[in-house]
C-alpha cells in the first residue's frame, strides 16, 4: 500500500514537531537553573527593599505562607531573627487604581509599625500616577515606620486623612493607602496564624 | 551576484522596510518603542529571529511540502522564538522583564512568516540569511528612531537603563537632554507612538520624493 499524500504530510509535520520540541527542551534544560536563580534573586532584591537584611537571619525567600482573606490571596514572607518573628512581608494587589492592578509589597513589623511599602508593578499614567514609584518621588516613604494604631483614620487628604495626594492624581494614592490599610488589618487579624 | 546582495540589503533597510513600508509587526513596534534601549532589545531579538527562521526555512526547503508549508513555518518560528525567550530570561533578565509579553509575541510578527514565505522558502541559504539580517536591521532602525524620538520628548533622556542590555559598565551612558519632569507626556502614551510612526513614514516618503525630482 502506498501512503497517501495526506499521510506523508502528517508524518512530516510530526517529524518537524519532534525535532523542534527536542531543540526547545535542550535549551530549556540548559537555562532553567539560571532562570530559577534570576527569579529568586529578583524576589530577594524586592524583599530587601522593604526590610533591612541585617534584621533577619532566616531564608526569607522560602519561609513563606499563603493565606486567603476577603477574596484575596496574600503571600506572606516571614522575617525571623534567631527564630523569633521580626516582620511579615505581604504581597498584595489592588485594582482600585486608575489603570489595571497595582502590586504592592508591604512589610509590617510585629512591634506594630509599618516598616516600608513598595510598588512592584503598576500601569498608572506616566507623569501623574507614577509618583508612587520611589524612582519618581518619595511619596511611598510616608509609610515608613508608621504606627499601626489609628489605622482606621488612614486616608488621603481629600478623604479627610493625613496622606498627601499628588497634583492631578487622587485615585492612585487613595488606592494604595486603602490597600495598605486592608493588608494591615489582615495582618492584625491573622498575626498568630502567620507566625504559628 | 554582488548586485543581488546589495539589492537584498537595500530592500530590507529601506525600499521594503517591514515597519515603514510593509507596515508589519506594528503591535510590538508601537508598544515597546518608549525608550531607545527597549527598542534596541526588541529589535535585536526580532533580527535574530528573522535570521534563524530564514536560515532554517531555507535549509529545509526541500523537505517543506507546499501544502503544509504554513504550519511548518509557524512551528519553526515558534521554536526559534521560544529558544530566544529562554535565553533572554536567563541572561538578560532585567530587559526580559520589561519587554515581557512582547518577546513571545514576536511569533505573531507577520514580517517573520512573510519573509519565510516570500523569500527564504524560494532562495538559497546565504541570500536568505542576508535577507533576514537586512529586514531585521530595517525593523530595528525604525524601532530605534521611534524609541529615541519618544524617549527624548517624553522623559528628556537618551539611552536610559542601558545597563539592562550592556551590563554595569553602561550605567552612565544615559544622556540627559532636558531637565527632569519637563517631558511631553503624550510622547510616552500610546497615541505618541502612532503620531511618531506617522511622522516617521511621512519623513521617509518626503525624502524619497525630493530625491526623485
Amino acid at each position: 500500500m502506498t501512503s497517501s499524500p495526506a499521510v506523508i504530510a502528517a508524518l512530516r509535520i510530526g517529524l518537524f514537531s519532534f525535532i523542534i520540541i527536542g531543540l526547545v527542551s535542550l535549551v530549556y534544560h540548559g537555562t532553567k537553573d539560571k532562570i530559577a536563580d534570576n527569579e529568586r534573586r529578583a524576589l530577594l532584591q524586592s524583599l530587601q527593599s522593604v526590610i533591612d537584611k541585617r534584621r533577619y537571619d532566616n531564608d526569607l525567600v522560602h519561609d513563606k505562607i499563603q493565606l486567603q482573606s476577603g477574596g484575596q490571596t496574600y503571600t506572606v514572607y516571614r522575617a525571623r531573627q534567631a527564630g523569633k518573628p521580626i516582620a511579615a512581608i505581604i504581597t498584595s494587589t489592588t485594582t482600585q487604581g486608575y489603570s489595571g492592578a497595582i502590586d504592592l509589597l508591604i512589610a509590617i513589623n510585629v512591634s506594630g509599625t509599618i516598616n516600608a511599602v513598595r510598588v512592584l508593578n503598576h500601569r498608572e499614567t506616566p507623569g501623574l500616577g507614577d509618583a508612587i514609584e520611589l524612582k519618581k518621588s518619595n511619596w511611598i516613604l510616608s509609610f515608613n515606620q508608621l504606627a499601626i494604631e489609628g489605622l482606621e483614620q488612614w486616608a488621603v487628604k481629600r478623604d479627610g486623612g493625613n496622606f498627601d495626594q499628588f497634583t492631578g492624581a487622587t485615585i492612585t494614592p487613595r488606592a494604595i493607602v486603602n490597600e495598605v490599610k486592608h493588608t494591615t488589618l489582615f495582618f492584625q487579624q491573622h498575626q498568630h496564624e502567620i507566625f504559628q | 551576484m554582488r548586485s543581488d546582495y546589495s539589492k537584498i540589503l537595500s530592500n530590507g533597510l529601506w525600499h521594503n522596510n517591514q515597519a515603514l513600508v510593509a507596515l508589519l509587526g506594528l503591535c510590538p513596534l508601537l508598544a515597546v518603542s518608549n525608550t531607545v534601549i527597549n527598542s534596541l532589545g526588541l529589535g535585536l531579538a526580532t533580527t535574530l529571529t528573522l535570521i534563524l527562521s530564514n536560515f532554517l526555512v531555507s535549509s529545509l526547503r526541500q523537505f517543506i511540502l507546499p501544502e503544509i508549508r504554513l504550519p511548518l513555518f509557524v512551528l519553526i518560528i515558534a521554536g526559534v522564538v521560544t529558544i530566544i525567550e529562554l535565553i533572554m530570561h536567563a541572561w538578560f533578565y532585567e530587559l526580559y522583564k520589561i519587554l515581557g509579553i512582547f518577546i513571545p509575541l514576536i511569533v505573531t510578527n507577520c514580517a517573520i512568516i512573510g519573509r519565510a514565505e516570500v523569500f527564504a522558502s524560494k532562495n538559497r541559504i546565504m541570500p536568505s540569511i542576508l535577507d533576514g539580517l537586512a529586514m531585521g536591521l530595517g525593523f530595528s532602525f525604525a524601532l530605534i528612531v521611534l524609541g529615541g524620538f519618544r524617549e527624548v520628548l517624553g522623559s528628556g533622556t537618551l539611552l536610559a537603563q542601558a545597563d539592562f542590555l550592556f551590563g554595569n559598565t553602561a550605567k552612565n551612558w544615559k544622556i540627559n537632554v532636558f531637565d527632569d519632569n519637563s517631558g511631553v507626556l503624550l510622547a510616552l502614551l500610546p497615541p505618541g507612538a502612532f503620531i511618531g510612526l506617522g511622522l516617521l513614514i511621512a519623513l521617509k516618503n518626503t525624502f524619497e520624493q525630493s530625491n526623485r525630482l
